[in-house]
């Protein structure tokens, strides 16, 4: 399997874990900004903030961001999900600048400048360490294009196998007879 | 808001960062042991590849401290401001995550690995600040 390519799929859920990320952060900044102090003495309105409706909208982004994240871990690089993830921020600006018509500072054009550029290295590089294959882990493949040399077709009779080493008695061919000693006395 | 001292912020911060660096090193530890997620779902279904998430140990340590991370998030939220939690913590993450990958994943982090978590890291302070 080529580590190297990422298949469309797989760049489909990579987007998934970039965007569901910082939608379900904003989420839940704007749900925590509504709950009253939280501190260390009164656990119990920590919990009773989950319940509440942005901060239920964020969490239920990030169970998204989170399915699709263990997914890209599976068959990429920690060191490379992260870098290419944090895409999604530029993507969650752009979106308040042209969809939400908020404006966006000199400061924030160079973050997204500076973070296209970053996932733009990291996306040239592998997604994934070559490691050695472990062979208890790679399992024995069977490749479908090598076929199975043909089995004896019982329809299709095989010729009979002339074996050299069998002397041939010496016969002689039955078509010609010897000539009787009367025949050559009459010549 | 910031009537907390910068101890107490630095202190808040970096219990985000460590938190979330340990949850994430170890989620990505897991699923490397599970092996492919979307070759394991063609296999055996969702709950062949939920029950291959779930039956690993590391999975919930890892989301264990994940969940850690959340709630010191959440708590630092609620004392400090949004704009200097998010950045500091998403953009620290990066850094923290690309040492510990290399150390204890074993994670070929060269030269471009390393330029992108820098480059993304200022960018995401700049984007988020």
């Amino acid at each position: 399997m080529a580590h190297h390519k990422l298949s469309a799929r797989q760049y489909l859920i990579l987007g998934l874990v970039a965007v569901c990320a910082p939608l379900g952060d904003t989420c839940l900044s704007r749900g925590m900004t509504q709950v009253p102090d939280v501190t260390l003495a009164s656990p119990g309105s920590l919990i009773a903030a989950v319940f509440t409706p942005w901060i239920a909208a964020g969490i239920a982004l990030l169970i998204g961001f989170f399915a699709s994240y263990l997914t890209a871990l599976s068959w990429a690089d920690l060191t490379f999900v992260l870098p290419a993830t944090a895409f999604g921020n530029v993507i969650v600006a752009l979106l308040s600048r042209f969809w939400l018509h908020e404006s966006i500072s000199l400061e924030r054009w160079a973050g997204i400048a500076l973070i296209t550029l970053g996932v733009g290295f990291v996306a040239q590089g592998p997604s994934l360490t070559e490691r050695p294959a472990s062979p208890a882990k790679e399992p024995e493949r069977q490749d479908p294009d090598i076929k199975e040399p043909p089995t004896k077709r019982p329809d299709v009779k095989e010729p009979p196998q002339e074996d050299p080493d069998v002397v041939e008695p010496d016969v002689k061919e039955p078509g010609i007879r010897e000539p009787e000693p009367k025949e050559i006395a009459a010549r | 808001m910031m009537a907390i001292g910068v101890w107490s912020a630095t202190a808040m911060i970096a219990t985000v960062v460590l938190t979330s660096t340990a949850g994430e090193v170890l989620t990505a530890a897991a699923m490397k042991q599970v092996g492919d997620l979307d070759e394991i779902r063609a296999r055996s279904g969702m709950k062949g590849a939920i029950k291959a998430v779930i039956t690993c140990p590391l999975f919930f340590a890892g989301v264990g401290f994940l969940a850690a991370a959340f709630f010191a998030l959440l708590f630092a939220l609620n004392h400090l401001n949004l704009s200097l939690v998010a950045p500091a913590s998403a953009s620290l993450t990066l850094v923290t995550n690309a040492i510990a990958g290399k150390i204890f994943l074993k994670e070929n982090v060269d030269r471009r690995r390393w330029a992108a978590a820098l480059l993304v890291c200022v960018g995401v302070y700049l984007l988020a600040h």
